[in-house]
């Protein structure tokens, strides 16, 4: 009744070809952007924009990056977080070495250095394929962690090989509070995910879907199977080195090599995963079900059995309910939960006279 | 205090050919061990398509439960029967709770399924056994022994023995056993398998429980080496390279991949570390198979797939 | 799917909506000092968190049930899951910062990577972190870091006290010139923290320091081993941890190493790393800040008041009271806790606020006549903080494994402060610069 696309016309190619080609989609999304840059910014808690909001978004251009090479272009990579440090600390060195840097070409030239690193070892795509391609992409994780810690100069010799972020100052604001840190992170977000989405719905994009689902087919009718793979690589690690340099700087200030270890690797291919492969959408649905379902639980968990029961037994337990729940997740709906939204809106579409 | 080196143990030079042999004898022993993870991967991989995640949580699972065993007093071979039975229990709730629902699903989501896998199990030993620490005897005492002056570890010999008395074992059934060929053939083609009358749970169910029991043979080699900790369920990681150099599919490539990884990444360590900064063992395996799958995609032994459209 | 399955689904939210709401943490009654307690119970690194909290809970617990509190102000306390990662512990830290009558009194991550995520913001909130025996080195200057306190003994005093006992064993400072030893480390931030010390003490002592990096986790580290058998140490210092020592230990055996030339840091010296090593490690010494023992007063009144009466403590395995971790968290207990009772005589008997009990942390006196009062002599060196100093103790005990335990073998050894700070300085004066902070003259603070 309220979904529906009945009466609208579209009299132009413009019209046909915009991102959202129906009213309410398009209503819905201002309506989340409004929420998102006014009305979050004034009701929401401290604890929401530093313990939830902002490692949230993050995660989540890093999953979306992991989505563009896994997810559109087929290509599995566990070394995402591999990208994430360099782009960390990609960032620090360019506001530590160039004077006068600004803190957002910083980012962009982090996020520029994960994208050759990317390109790189993304080169043995041409022969590797499949589960095998694991191994150049695991390999590019280890490699980058060793050579974080080895190489004093990317840490500017600190003996306790961190590295301490900036103060983030741009147009002579300073983004120090929580609600600016949020709103500059948010933009970052939308901005890259908007441009996401627009590569995916244009001729690479297409070039991607056609090598994901068979590359020798999509070679065939003359796509370029490699330099689109590379570029997949490149973009991906674009994506992640930015989401590193803002989880550095916008997120926990200071940061050793060992935070961007293969577990995070694998916490984001969760996501992607979780969230529904091949979906910018999916991408934000599954950062936040990976990182705040165990918040929750551990909420609940505590608040029902905090003083009854032996706090190591709750959180055993809630730690098998997570596991439990991404299988039994994954048996309902194996491509993720961005499939449960389609399936929503479908049948929206036909509310209330489902026949 | 003098100097109190062993009377075994004697100073050696770093570019004598000792030397040499010594890290190579080293690496390939510990070669063993990383290939007796892989095994565990190439058995479910080959029979059902699924690259189990969860086989480090597995090795940890088995490795706790028989420690517990032994520690309330039962002896070793009771122990170990128990810790098969309960292995086997586990493959029977596996195929029934997460690989019968998940079956013609994409490989990425069984992949994720072993990870949620990994969590549950992690979580139900943590939960049974707390999370200490234990430490696991296999009553092998280990001192070097001196062979021509090469010095060898004696517990890495016992482990490549029993590694290759497990491959013998396990090529035995596969090759002569009725469900062992049954099981060739679900790997050869589900299909036609499953159109002979070759019941696929029932397959599933015991590539489970067979990898379950080289998960508890795994567990207890490492587990005497790196005590009986949550830590143990790390040492997955260290069967990758072995894997991708060897091929996903095959028992012998998991022996030989792991036999090349450990050489290389021990005699590179050693010799090549001193020239690119050494604790380069992490990613050098990585980089090795990478290089190595450059000229053969599938790996020593996997299967060459034709491609077609 | 049908529409049944998507009304099961909404009801589910629901009631998981309910729950949350209702996890809004109980008021907390007017008169208790609230600590938070940022941990974790799961994952490989379970013995440590869960006998650190036992420790520390433990301790508040003997408080409030012999004294009713710190001078009548009970202590309350909460627990949070963070899973030993980043992003949960911050979560908690932001959770958990506001409860309580006045707020987080402390807080205590015993994870490197969550202190550096809280640096900046415990100094926006004025909430102090005690890091005792984890954290960052250079936070020993509290000019530049005012609101975090590695108190105690950090990483660089540990290691001069490890030099200083393998140049007794030798026969004294002097007999060091000429000698070799190699320092085993993990290839990560933390593992590298000590070589620049290390380097410092080799040129004043004479002696040749061989820096040998072992590959995260450390699961194989029979290439390392080698290279020690090429290098003929006369000792080895292991700066390991997690599965790597009891694999070191073992390799040490394998290579036909002495096990008593080597010289362990804390965290790779608990029983936890060396009951996996069994036999193996028979001889190993580990320089510990926190010894191990049951027999001290404190644990004595602990069974007697927590646990006396079929009462339940937190520990629920009570054969590890005793062992290094627990005896960390009671030394956490005792610290944070005396804390609040130097605060106290300057802000009256009250709930404090962070900010009140950051002054009481830097202005502990834990002389000798205290700690017999607590009943943590042989337990606790004693500690006196300043502005300036916030790590105000320095000194470790030497002990060894004899293959089922550990037994002390020195007494309380001093750390080279005339070393370390200049390291600490260097490294604060660098973060400082970075951040734009303008450290606090410590001359004038009260």
């Amino acid at each position: 009744m309220l979904y529906r696309e009945a009466g609208q016309y579209k009299i132009a190619y413009a019209t046909d070809q915009q991102i959202f080609p129906i009213l309410q989609d398009r209503a819905a999304f201002a309506a989340l952007m409004i929420l998102a840059f006014a009305i979050v910014p004034v009701v929401g808690t401290e604890y929401w924009f530093n313990g939830l909001l902002i490692p949230v978004l993050i995660l989540s251009l890093a999953t979306l990056g992991l989505n563009i090479l896994t997810g559109f272009a087929g290509q599995v990579s566990l070394g995402s977080a591999g990208f994430m440090g360099v782009g960390a600390f990609a960032a620090y060195n360019f506001m530590l070495r160039v004077d006068g840097m600004p803190v957002l070409g910083a980012f962009v030239l982090a996020g520029g250095c994960a994208s050759v690193i990317g390109v790189l070892f993304g080169l043995s795509c041409h022969r590797i394929k499949d589960f095998y391609l694991i191994v150049a992409t695991l390999g590019s994780q280890f490699f980058i962690e060793w050579a974080l810690t080895k190489f004093g100069w990317l840490t500017d010799y600190s003996p306790s090989g961190v590295i301490t972020a900036q103060k983030m100052v741009i147009l002579g604001v300073s983004f120090d509070t929580p609600v600016r840190r949020y709103l500059l992170v948010l933009a970052v977000v939308v901005i890259m995910a908007l441009a996401a989405k627009n590569m995916m719905r244009g001729a690479f994009g297409r070039n991607c879907m056609a090598v994901r689902d068979m590359d020798v087919a999509a070679g065939v009718i003359g796509i370029n199977v490699f330099r689109t793979k590379l570029l997949a690589f490149g973009i991906s690690a674009f994506y992640c080195g930015v989401a590193g340099a803002l989880w550095a700087y916008a997120y926990v200030g200071t940061v050793e090599p060992q935070a961007f270890d293969l577990d995070r690797s694998l916490q984001i291919l969760f996501m992607a995963i979780i969230g529904g492969l091949g979906s910018i959408m999916g991408s934000f649905l599954g950062a936040a079900f990976v990182m705040l379902t165990p918040i929750v639980m551990n909420i609940v968990g505590t608040a029902l059995f905090g003083h009854a029961i032996d706090a190591g037994i709750v959180a055993n337990v809630e730690h098998i309910i997570y596991g439990v729940l991404i299988i039994w997740l994954l048996i309902v709906e194996p491509h993720g939960l961005v499939r449960l939204w389609q399936i929503g809106k479908e049948k929206l579409r036909l509310w209330p006279f489902p026949h | 205090m003098a100097r109190v080196w062993l009377a075994t143990a004697h100073p050696i030079d770093e570019g004598s050919v000792e030397f040499f042999f010594e890290v190579l004898i080293g690496g390939l022993l510990a070669g063993v061990m990383y290939s007796l993870i892989a095994l565990g991967f190439v058995l479910i991989y080959k029979a059902s398509g699924v690259f189990n995640f969860a086989q480090g949580a597995m090795v940890l699972f088995a490795a706790l439960t028989f420690v517990n065993l032994v520690g309330y007093g039962l002896p070793f071979w009771v122990a170990f029967a128990c810790t098969l039975v309960a292995m086997g229990f586990m493959a029977l709730l596996v195929e029934r709770l997460v690989l019968r629902p998940l079956a013609n699903q994409p490989p990425m989501s069984l992949f994720m399924a072993t990870i949620g896998l990994a969590i549950v199990i992690e979580g139900v030993g943590q939960l049974i056994f707390g999370g200490k620490a234990f430490g696991l005897d296999l009553g092998i005492k280990d001192v070097p022994i001196a062979v021509g002056g090469v010095q060898i570890s004696k517990f890495d010999l016992f482990a490549a023995a029993v590694a290759g008395t497990l491959v013998l074992v396990l090529g035995a059934f596969f090759n002569w056993s009725p469900t062992g060929r049954a099981l060739r053939a679900v790997a050869d083609d589900h299909q036609a398998a499953m159109s002979i009358g070759i019941p696929l749970p029932k397959m599933w169910r015991i590539v489970w429980a067979i990898s379950g029991a080289v998960a508890l043979v795994a567990g207890l080699l490492w587990g005497s080496r790196l005590g009986v900790q949550f830590g143990l369920a790390v040492v997955a990681l260290k069967a990758l390279p072995v894997l991708i150099l060897g091929g996903f599919t095959s028992i012998a490539g998991a022996i030989v991949g792991g036999l090349i990884v450990g050489a290389a990444e021990k005699l590179a360590e050693v010799y090549l570390g001193r020239y690119i900064g050494s604790g380069i063992e992490n990613w050098f395996p990585y980089v090795f198979a990478m290089l190595f799958l450059l000229v053969r995609p599938h790996g020593l032994f996997g299967e060459r797939r034709i491609e077609r459209v | 799917m049908n529409a049944r399955n998507i009304v099961k689904r909404s009801v589910v939210i629901a009631a998981l909506g309910a729950a949350v709401s209702m996890a809004v943490p109980a008021m907390a009654a007017p008169n208790e000092q609230y600590f938070p307690l940022i941990g974790w119970r799961t994952g490989p690194l379970t013995p440590l968190g869960v006998n650190v909290a036992a420790g520390y809970i433990d301790y508040m617990d003997l408080l409030n049930k012999r004294d009713g509190g710190i001078n009548g102000v009970k202590l309350a306390w909460e627990e949070c899951e963070t899973a030993y990662k980043v992003d949960r512990g911050v979560e908690c830290y932001q959770r958990l910062k506001g409860n309580g009558p006045t707020g987080a009194s402390t807080f205590n991550p015993i994870n490197t990577g969550v202190v550096y995520a809280l640096l900046d913001r415990t100094a926006t909130d004025k909430i102090p972190i005690v890091t005792i025996g984890s954290g960052r080195t250079d936070t020993t200057d509290g000019s530049v870091f005012p609101y975090v306190f590695p108190l105690g003994t950090n990483y660089l005093s540990t290691n001069t006290v490890k030099i200083k006992f393998i140049g007794a064993q030798e026969g004294g400072m002097d007999k060091l010139k000429g000698k070799k030893i190699v320092n085993l480390h993990m290839d990560s931030a933390g593992g590298k923290e000590t070589i620049p010390l290390l380097d410092a003490q080799a040129k004043k002592y004479g002696f040749e320091i061989i820096h040998v990096p072992v590959a995260m986790p450390g699961s194989d580290q029979q290439a390392a081993w080698l290279e020690i058998r090429r290098i003929k140490p006369d000792w080895v210092i292991l700066r390991e941890w997690g599965v790597a020592p009891a694999v070191a230990l073992k390799t040490a055996e394998k290579t036909g190493f002495p096990i008593n030339r080597i010289v362990g840091v804390p965290f790779a010296g608990t029983e936890d790393d060396l009951v996996p090593a069994g036999e193996s490690a028979k001889g190993f010494y580990v320089v510990h800040p926190y010894p191990t023992g049951i027999n001290y007063p404190v644990i004595d009144e602990i069974k007697k008041y927590v646990y006396g009466g079929g009462n339940k403590g937190n520990l629920q395995d009570l054969t590890r009271m005793g062992l290094t971790y627990y005896n960390m968290g009671v030394t956490y207990g005792i610290i944070n806790t005396e804390a609040v009772r130097v605060a106290q005589k300057k802000f009256g008997n009250k709930p404090l606020t962070g900010e009140q009990i950051q002054w009481g942390l830097e202005n502990l006196n834990l002389d000798e006549k205290r700690l017999k009062e607590l009943g943590v002599t042989g337990l606790l060196q004693p500690i006196r903080s300043s502005c300036k100093d916030h790590e105000g103790g320095g000194a470790a005990k030497v002990f060894q494994w004899n293959g089922t335990a550990l037994v002390p073998v020195t007494d309380w050894i001093q750390g080279d402060k005339s070393l370390t700070r200049p390291l600490i300085e260097e490294s604060a004066a660098k973060y400082a610069k970075e951040k734009g902070i303008t450290p606090r003259d410590c001359s004038k603070a009260s």
